[in-house]
């Protein structure tokens, strides 16, 4: 019965359901990985912060506070548990009577990378797909070769070099923006955009090319299809071949390889935080490794694998939805 | 509707034999070369060609004549890695040789239209039929969209396409092949252009769609009153279409003559050729004990039924043919007797005793004896193998031949396959079509099969190369009294090398026996509409068949299952 209504439903659709539940599934063995991997770390979180000389009394009072004398399994269950009631749990770095929660911790960072990240996508991904069509009209002409130059020493150049690069003459030397990026709650939009500027350029210049470079080759992947040759003896200009007959065939390869470089804005800008001293959820993660803050560690990397499996799930619906063959079944 | 047609205003009466229209396109001494691996190769060397308004040309020779590109060069396309060399290209007065690409851009989809082969890959998958098919006159702008739309419509149904005003709405992968290719004939004639390139446009058809969409163009063509290039390896197809006739080889014009006079006395010797395989007969042989016993199978993909209770036998050393279109079921039936698909029922008896169903069922002795050919020895032939690799691996798991018994065993299978021992290093990139195809049969004789199906062994091939196969094929025959189980979709294969005939049409056999009762009247309705549907060589041939046939459009053949036939490669491989 269950499987006579399945195919009831339209392919496309089923397609989507299956995808999303294998995204929770995916889900659910990452939560595993993570906490299992955190529990393994090396260290100890109450020696770290009552120091070496802590009594063992006070150690076993820490911990029972604090639920680490449990059993991994049970731990595990409490905080998954807690996660689905909107409960990411208590910072281990709480103290009686002043408990700090872990959500509030990260929500403003977190904020704050979104941010960050969706003003680059904002900027990066358009760009990438005009300037990888452009490349793949001109293909061989001076234009395309100066575009894949630039963008091959882009890529090649680690972002951290970038951004001391144009911190050094942007901000230091020619003084047009500032070198710091730390900003703040309802600080003035003008100061806001001039502290973005830079964390957004130097992101931009990092992920344009991996998108702009998938652009051009799936595009030139199609233009020898017999239905390119076809729009060809049609008299369709050269711009009308790529735009209306290549491109619309190239989605699913470009969507992967966007959401694949969104995901590294969200997971992979810790070093652009560092050097630009911007209050993100890369530096917050890196820090409660550092003092042993589990539930932090532990949150932080359930926020990233999220991001990289929502992503990847809507760069699948993507490429699912532009297959004519799916959307409109004999 | 039908009347509004009319107004696209150049309906002419056709040209007969001698009065001509104007002249619309001149091609003098064109010369195009290509460039293969650095190396300058001639296309075409030095071709003159006239097509004057309202004139179909025919445009025949094999594979690598030059044939599309000569018919590319009418649009003032060259494809890519091609140069012109030298000579002039004039359309209407134009010279698309040296005129600036907008000019000529502007001529495409409009004055000059393109009717490619491969209609199912030649449509763009990511937009509606009806979009794609006004797409010219929206390019060009030469009317309201709601008007090239109508103009569209009335040619669905000139066209005989099912559901015309509604088929439109369609994907390309939601129409058969068939009606694709009517589709592209639609799309080339919807800005009513003065010429049609038509390159090989029911070469990838079954015979039976073939004549339907054949009497399609013909009619579209002789009511516009349209010049067209009619480009096909077929010498009867094209004197089906054509006016006159050109005939290409090596990129050099062989030979001119109007159709019936073409027909009538072919004057160069390889123009003659061509012919070549329908003049090829194999005379009766007497019946002989039965080396396979198909009983009653029915075979199915999932739930799909594809053999329904076929029946029939192969005697020793004979050739049974079985002829249908694709999706009768002919390529499972190999699949079955090769024991690479289950039967759901029935049995097939092999030299006297039952044959086990499944390949792995069976012991390395019967896996010897049934070999099998299949169609495409491009893919059937590992690429990264030598033809001494190829060869000798059967015979070293067959009878554990090594070293120089091997060598010398695989010579003597080159020489039997008419291929010199210089071959034997040489890899299947290195081989023409014709060449991997024997090393292919070669690779089954190194077994000393008592069967070897024959999966459209010669379907890929020019006309010439094919008979010098079926020679090879029946010369072995008599020499090691091989059996054959010829799959084919073409009757003039049949005719030429089998003894027993089995006609298979929808899953079932509906006319099995001897050659000459099967292909004698009187007929069963598919039998005769498989029959008539084989072009003749008789300018009048289309006509006959079209009038007697009740319908267009009524017979759409069943669908393939999708990659059945390139799984099948890999594991054959």
């Amino acid at each position: 019965m269950i499987l006579r209504n399945l195919k009831m439903i339209p392919p496309l659709i089923r397609t989507i359901i299956s995808r999303l539940l294998l995204g929770v599934l995916t889900l659910v063995a990452v939560s595993v990985i993570i906490f299992s991997t955190v529990s393994m770390l090396p260290g100890n979180f109450a020696t770290a912060i009552l120091g070496q000389s802590a009594t063992p009394e006070t150690v076993a009072a820490f911990k029972s506070r604090l639920g680490l004398d449990q059993p991994v399994a049970t731990r595990y269950f409490n905080w998954v548990g807690g996660i689905l009631h909107g409960d990411l749990g208590e910072s281990l770095s709480s103290s009686p009577g002043a408990p700090r929660f872990v959500a509030d911790i990260i929500s403003s960072r977190l904020r704050n990378t979104f941010l960050l990240a969706s003003v680059t996508a904002l900027i990066a991904v358009p760009l990438s797909i005009v300037l990888g069509v452009l490349c793949a009209l001109y293909r061989g002409a001076a234009f395309d070769r100066v575009v894949n130059g630039i963008s091959l020493t882009t890529i090649s150049i680690p972002e951290f070099l970038i951004a001391y690069i144009l911190l050094i003459f942007v901000a230091v030397r020619l003084r047009w923006l500032p070198t710091l990026s730390n900003v703040k709650d309802g600080m003035d939009v003008a100061e806001w955009v001039r502290r973005m500027t830079l964390p957004v350029l130097v992101l931009t210049i990092g992920i344009i090319a991996h998108m702009m470079r998938m652009t051009r080759s799936a595009i030139i992947g199609v233009l020898s299809s017999p239905y390119i040759h076809m729009a060809k003896c049609k008299g369709a200009s050269p711009a009308r071949v790529i735009l209306r007959h290549a491109l619309p065939n190239a989605w699913a390869p470009i969507a992967n390889v966007v959401a694949v470089n969104l995901a590294y804005l969200v997971v992979g800008v810790v070093v652009v935080e560092t050097v630009f001293v911007y209050p993100g959820i890369g530096q917050t993660m890196v820090d409660a490794v550092r003092t042993r803050d589990l539930p932090l560690v532990q949150a932080c990397a359930l926020i990233f694998a999220s991001a990289y499996i929502l992503l990847n799930l809507v760069a699948d619906i993507i490429a699912i939805s532009t297959n004519p063959k799916l959307l409109h079944p004999r | 509707m039908a009347e509004e047609n009319a107004t696209i205003e150049k309906v002419e009466s056709l040209p007969s034999g001698t009065e001509r229209g104007p002249l619309l396109l001149t091609i003098r001494n064109l010369v195009i070369n290509g460039l293969v691996d650095d190396t300058t190769v001639p296309i075409l060397r030095g071709i003159d060609l006239d097509v004057h308004r309202g004139e179909v040309i025919g445009l025949i020779g094999e594979s690598g004549a030059g044939k599309s590109t000569l018919g590319l060069a009418g649009l003032g396309i060259v494809n890519e890695g091609c140069i012109i060399v030298d000579g002039s290209i004039t359309f209407d007065g134009i010279d698309l040789r040296n005129c600036p690409e907008s000019v000529k851009r502007h001529l495409r989809g409009v004055r000059v239209a393109y009717v490619a082969q491969s209609a199912a890959a030649s449509f763009n998958p990511a937009h509606k039929l009806i979009d794609q098919v006004v797409e010219s006159s929206e390019i060009h702008k030469t009317e309201p969209r709601k008007r090239a739309v109508e103009r569209a419509v009335t040619l669905f149904g000139e066209l005989a396409l099912p559901d015309p005003a509604r088929i439109g709405e369609r994907y390309p992968h939601q129409v058969s092949g068939g009606q694709l290719q009517r589709l592209m004939t639609a799309m080339a004639m919807n800005c009513a252009p003065d010429l049609i390139i038509f390159d090989e446009p029911t070469t990838a058809l079954d015979v039976t769609t073939q004549v339907e969409v054949l009497g399609a163009i013909r009619k579209v063509v002789q009511q516009f009153g349209t010049a067209a290039i009619y480009i096909s390896h077929d010498l009867a197809l094209v004197s089906q279409m054509a006016h006159r006739i050109v005939v290409l080889k090596d990129g050099v014009k062989v030979e001119e003559a109007e159709t019936r006079r073409m027909l009538a006395s072919p004057e160069h010797p390889y123009t003659r050729t061509l012919w070549a395989v329908r003049s090829l007969e194999k005379s009766a042989t007497v019946a002989a004990r039965p080396i396979l016993d198909i009983r009653h199978i029915n075979a199915a993909y999932g739930h799909v039924r594809v053999l329904e209770d076929v029946s029939f036998t192969v005697p020793r050393g004979h050739t049974v043919a079985v002829v249908g279109e694709s999706g009768s079921g002919k390529s499972t039936l190999a699949r079955v007797v090769c024991g690479l698909l289950r039967v759901q029922q029935g049995e097939v008896m092999f030299d006297g005793t039952r044959l086990p169903p499944l390949r792995k069922e069976r012991t390395r002795d019967i896996l010897r004896r049934i070999q099998l050919v299949y169609q495409s020895a491009d893919t059937s032939l590992n690429p990264s193998h030598t033809v001494r690799t190829l060869l000798s691996r059967p015979l070293r798991l067959y009878f554990g031949l090594k070293g120089s018994a091997a060598n010398q065993r695989v010579n003597e299978l080159l020489d039997m396959i008419e291929m010199s021992g210089a071959y034997i290093d040489r890899y299947p990139s290195e081989l023409s079509g014709g060449q991997k195809q024997r090393i292919s049969i070669a690779r089954a004789l190194a077994a000393n099969p008592d069967l070897i199906v024959c999966d459209e062994v010669t379907s890929a091939l020019d006309q010439v190369i094919q008979e010098g196969i079926l020679k090879l094929l029946m010369s072995l025959q008599r020499e090691l009294s091989v059996s054959y189980l010829f799959i084919t979709h073409d009757l003039a294969t049949v005719k030429a090398i089998a003894d027993e005939v089995a006609v298979m049409h929808r899953g079932r056999v509906v006319r099995f026996g001897e050659k000459n009762a099967v292909l004698s009247p009187p007929f069963d309705d598919y039998t005769q509409l498989l029959m008539s549907s084989v072009p003749q060589m008789d300018p009048d041939w289309l006509d006959g068949v079209i009038q007697k046939r009740p319908g267009e459009s009524t017979h759409e053949p069943a669908q393939v299952v999708p990659g059945k036939r390139t799984k099948r490669a890999d594991r054959l491989g």
